[in-house]
């Protein structure tokens, strides 16, 4: 992405969106699981995940859900720019699913002697419904 | 776990970003990184779940000495006796506070420590009880670079209410 920015004019009510993925794979769950070390067969293994733990199949990390969101924090933001970066898992993510994102400053303070903005990212599914909710702070 | 050395190296971060569809090139190229204020090229926000690797006796991926719970000859490897580190438990909440960039070149620890234990009864009756966990991880100088706090979610029974 280019649109990364420093010493922009950030406002309250800002919105940024982002499509994270688009029909998520199966392959993308087990790149993720090698790249982070988490290798739980729940997210690896469809045998284990249907037979042994009763879901309908792999799905994916929490983490990589909230991996693919800080995209848009560091996109727009700038990785050196992040200070805090949480949030809820609020539904699991299966593969077929597409994910967007959509960031929007909430408030802008003065923390730590610097300037910081509040951000909310909320990573939907196709259907609107969330899986992620969180909040981030950078600075501006 | 407790982590004694976690290298972080420009591999790892290159393949972890790519875990993630990043394409953005400030995680590949140190002129992008520099060009940004940056000693070297920055990890991803939540960089640090990949300590993992760094963990040797880390439940989550299988281990030459132990038997492992995913499928091979049989749907798992575990038998009656063994207890499934994975099961019951879900993600609930993830937290970072980042007070420095990460980058390539840092070696860091990480020391974990319980948070608050608190209950809440589930919309299916069932009592849901959430753990707090909170990782400190510190440079080689002893400064705090990330602090990690995941809330983690024991159902008691089928994990279905995700």
């Amino acid at each position: 992405m280019t649109d990364q920015r420093t010493q922009m004019a950030i406002e309250v009510g800002d919105t940024f969106d982002q499509l994270l993925v688009e029909d998520l794979t199966r392959t993308q769950i087990v790149q993720y699981a090698g790249a982070s070390g988490d290798l739980n067969p729940l997210h690896t293994d469809a045998t284990y995940a249907t037979e042994v733990a009763g879901f309908p199949g792999v799905f994916a990390h929490g983490m990589l859900t909230m991996g693919m969101t800080g995209r848009i924090l560091t996109d727009v933001f700038g990785p050196q720019n992040l200070r805090a970066f949480g949030g809820r898992f609020v539904m699991q993510v299966w593969p077929g699913d597409s994910l967007t994102v959509t960031a929007m400053v909430t408030a802008l303070l003065e923390e730590d002697g610097e300037r910081r903005a509040r951000v909310t990212v909320d990573t939907v599914r196709e259907d609107g419904s969330s899986v992620f909710v969180g909040v981030a702070t950078v600075a501006t | 776990m407790p982590i004694g050395r976690f290298p972080v190296e420009a591999g790892q971060v290159l393949q972890f970003a790519r875990s993630l569809g990043d394409t953005n090139s400030i995680f590949i190229d140190p002129d992008v990184a520099a060009a940004a204020g940056l000693a070297a090229i920055p990890a991803p926000p939540t960089f640090v779940q990949s300590s993992a690797h760094f963990d040797p006796d880390y439940p989550l991926r299988p281990h030459p000495d132990r038997r492992w719970f995913g499928s091979g000859r049989e749907a798992t490897g575990y038998g009656p006796g063994d207890e499934d580190v994975a099961s019951g438990m879900l993600h609930g909440e993830q937290y970072f506070v980042y007070h420095r960039p990460l980058v390539v070149g840092d070696v860091l620890t990480a020391i974990v420590r319980d948070g608050d234990m608190w209950t809440k009864q589930g919309r299916r009756g069932g009592e849901l009880r959430f753990f707090e966990v909170i990782t400190d991880y510190r440079d080689e100088a002893g400064e705090l670079v990330v602090t990690a706090r995941v809330v983690s979610v024991s159902t008691q029974h089928q994990p279905k209410e995700t």
